[in-house]
């Protein structure tokens, strides 16, 4: 069996097993999805006539979509900060397996668990007035895009997770990062209120591109060049921080 | 095969690791022979887990070779990944999914074929009497069951190695005989197997060959009779009815024995050799006699390993629950 072969059946395990857990528990998809709703039903209802007047959704979703994904990196690093205190790590680093198997089977299930939950956010969108203007084939591929942009900003946060250990710090240095990249961007507001030298931040850094690439491709058919700006960020952010956190996995 | 079998199962030489100013192991030599139970004894923080985590590739020492089943498990931790079973105090199974789908997920990791791998499971589950439970989520299961679970589980891929992270720290004690004799039966089946334990009974009760490690350091190794009679001579023990009798009995047990009296930690008890036999058990009991101090109990033994461990390191094995994860 080639070692490519072999890593794909590992991942493969590892996917099967973390699926299972929102199969099992269904709270935790519960859980999964009621903040973003929540979100959505407050700043559309609270902010939403002061910002955009009626068509507050259209703008809103895409960007809560992307903040959705970037807490979702954060349950991803929870979830391996646990395996490592439970113990099954340990097992599964004294089988002979691919090493990074363990990390990306998480990630890749709970980004199977962020389509859904992008799915039940489109859907409840659709009744406070939001609507797919940008046709159904652009809308999921904005809807894999931004998966795979919460996949990719997973990887930082696996590497926070890996090198803080405890589950419960884990979420509260997550926030420290989740917060500032997804208010200071253009999640909630347009960027032009903003003053100059938050303008500078906002525009170039990638959860503002990975949002305006959303919003082209399910609403506003505008602005695709955001998407290889988005393209660029994942590419960096994969090269640092996937060997860094393996290195993390195989010392700790 | 037969060159190889003449080759120890665990071959380890001066392995160092140090934690920032800790020396976890300082420089820790072991040699497992095939097919035997080893027991790596020692109380918390001693160094055992460590020494299991480097065995088993879970971390690389800092220095030192280690030889696993004739491979370099430095150079080479796949290749020894394959031939060893790893289970221990932490029962690492997965909460949510059944017992027979954690032994199956582990089977199916050793790309082992899905038929054979069915096959291994319900033996395994038949074996370690989990069949009833098999198809119930492993948190609904006792300590117990979890623990078979995991030490079942690191048996699907057959390992010619197996290492038990303090197998019973924390059981019950009817479980605990449980998991002896699984041990026991697994040995009688060929694979060695490495234990490591803070409890002596445990070392006196499986291993074939014991290493005491205390603070990163090997103190002493042997089988549990060699080990006994390191110390030799006898040993008095005499109970007092409480604390300030038996403090006051100390320096009169020196007096009469010339030889340093331990206090257990219960404060009422006390230990301490004899080379003279029956003769320096009756000097201690007249000269208690005479200073009006009644012992509750007294009496005359051999060595036992824990007083091996008490003279070694001069401290009892056990203080506490669990091994910090070190």
């Amino acid at each position: 069996m080639s070692q490519m072969h072999s890593a794909l059946i590992d991942i493969w395990i590892m996917t099967k097993r973390n699926v299972l857990r929102y199969r099992r528990i269904p709270t935790l998809m519960v859980f999964s999805s009621i903040q973003p709703i929540m979100f959505l039903l407050l700043f559309n209802f609270v902010f939403g006539g002061a910002i955009a007047g009626d068509s507050y959704a259209l703008f809103l979703i895409p960007g809560l979509m992307a903040q959705t994904m970037l807490f979702g990196g954060t349950q991803t690093s929870v979830g391996l900060a646990e395996d490592m205190k439970s113990g099954i790590i340990d097992r599964f680093k004294s089988l002979p397996i691919n090493n990074a198997s363990p990390i990306l089977g998480r990630a890749i299930a709970d980004g199977i668990r962020n389509i859904f939950v992008a799915i039940i956010m489109v859907s409840i969108g659709y009744l406070i007035g939001f609507e797919l203007l940008n046709g159904v084939l652009p809308a999921i591929a904005g809807v894999l895009l931004i998966t795979l942009f919460g996949f990719v900003f997973s990887w930082i946060m696996i590497l926070v997770g890996l090198a803080v250990k405890d589950p419960e710090s884990v979420n509260t240095a997550s926030f420290l990062l989740v917060f500032p990249l997804s208010f200071a961007s253009n999640v909630f507001v347009p960027i032009a209120s903003m003053p100059g030298w938050l303008q500078a931040f906002v525009n170039n850094q990638p959860v503002t591109h990975a949002v305006t690439a959303t919003r082209a491709l399910l609403v506003t058919g505008e602005g695709y060049d955001s998407i290889w700006k988005l393209a660029i960020w994942m590419v960096i952010i994969l090269a640092i921080f996937v060997p860094l956190s393996i290195r993390q996995y195989k010392k700790s | 095969m037969s060159q190889k079998s003449t080759k120890p199962a665990i071959d380890a030489r001066n392995i160092k690791k140090y934690y920032k100013n800790v020396h976890a192991l300082d420089g820790v030599s072991i040699m497992v022979k095939k097919g035997k139970i080893f027991g790596l004894l020692g109380p918390n923080g001693a160094g055992k887990t460590t020494l299991v985590k480097a065995m088993t590739t879970l971390l690389k020492p800092d220095s030192g070779s280690l030889n696993i089943g004739g491979m370099d498990a430095i150079s080479h931790p796949g290749d020894v990944r394959k031939i060893i079973g790893l289970a221990g105090q932490y029962a690492s199974v997965d909460e949510v999914m059944t017992g027979r789908e954690n032994i199956e997920m582990v089977g199916r990791l050793y790309h082992i074929n899905a038929e054979t791998v069915k096959k291994r499971t319900e033996d395994i589950l038949k074996r370690f009497e989990l069949t009833e439970a098999a198809d119930r989520p492993v948190k609904t299961y006792s300590g117990g069951m979890r623990r078979r679970l995991d030490l079942g589980a690191s048996l699907v891929g057959e390992p010619e190695i197996l290492f038990l992270d303090e197998p019973t720290t924390g059981l019950d004690p009817r479980t605990r005989l449980e998991l002896w004799k699984l041990i026991r039966q697994l040995n009688d089946d060929g694979v060695t197997i490495l234990l490591t334990t803070q409890y002596l009974d445990e070392a006196d009760e499986l291993a074939d060959y014991i290493a005491l490690i205390d603070q990163g350091k090997l103190i002493t190794e042997g089988t549990a009779d060699e080990l006994k009679s390191k110390l030799g001579d006898d040993v008095i023990e005499i109970t007092l009815t409480n604390a300030k009798d038996a403090k006051a009995a100390l320096p009169i047990v020196e007096k009469s024995t010339h030889h340093e009296p331990l206090l257990k930690p219960n404060g009422k008890k006390i230990t301490v050799k004899s080379t003279e036999g029956t003769k320096g058990l009756s000097h201690v009991i007249k000269h208690l006699d005479d200073a009006g101090i009644k012992p509750s109990e007294v009496s005359l033994h051999r060595p036992t390993l824990d007083d091996v461990f008490l003279e070694l390191t001069g401290k009892p094995t056990s203080e506490g629950e669990g091994e910090p994860n070190a």
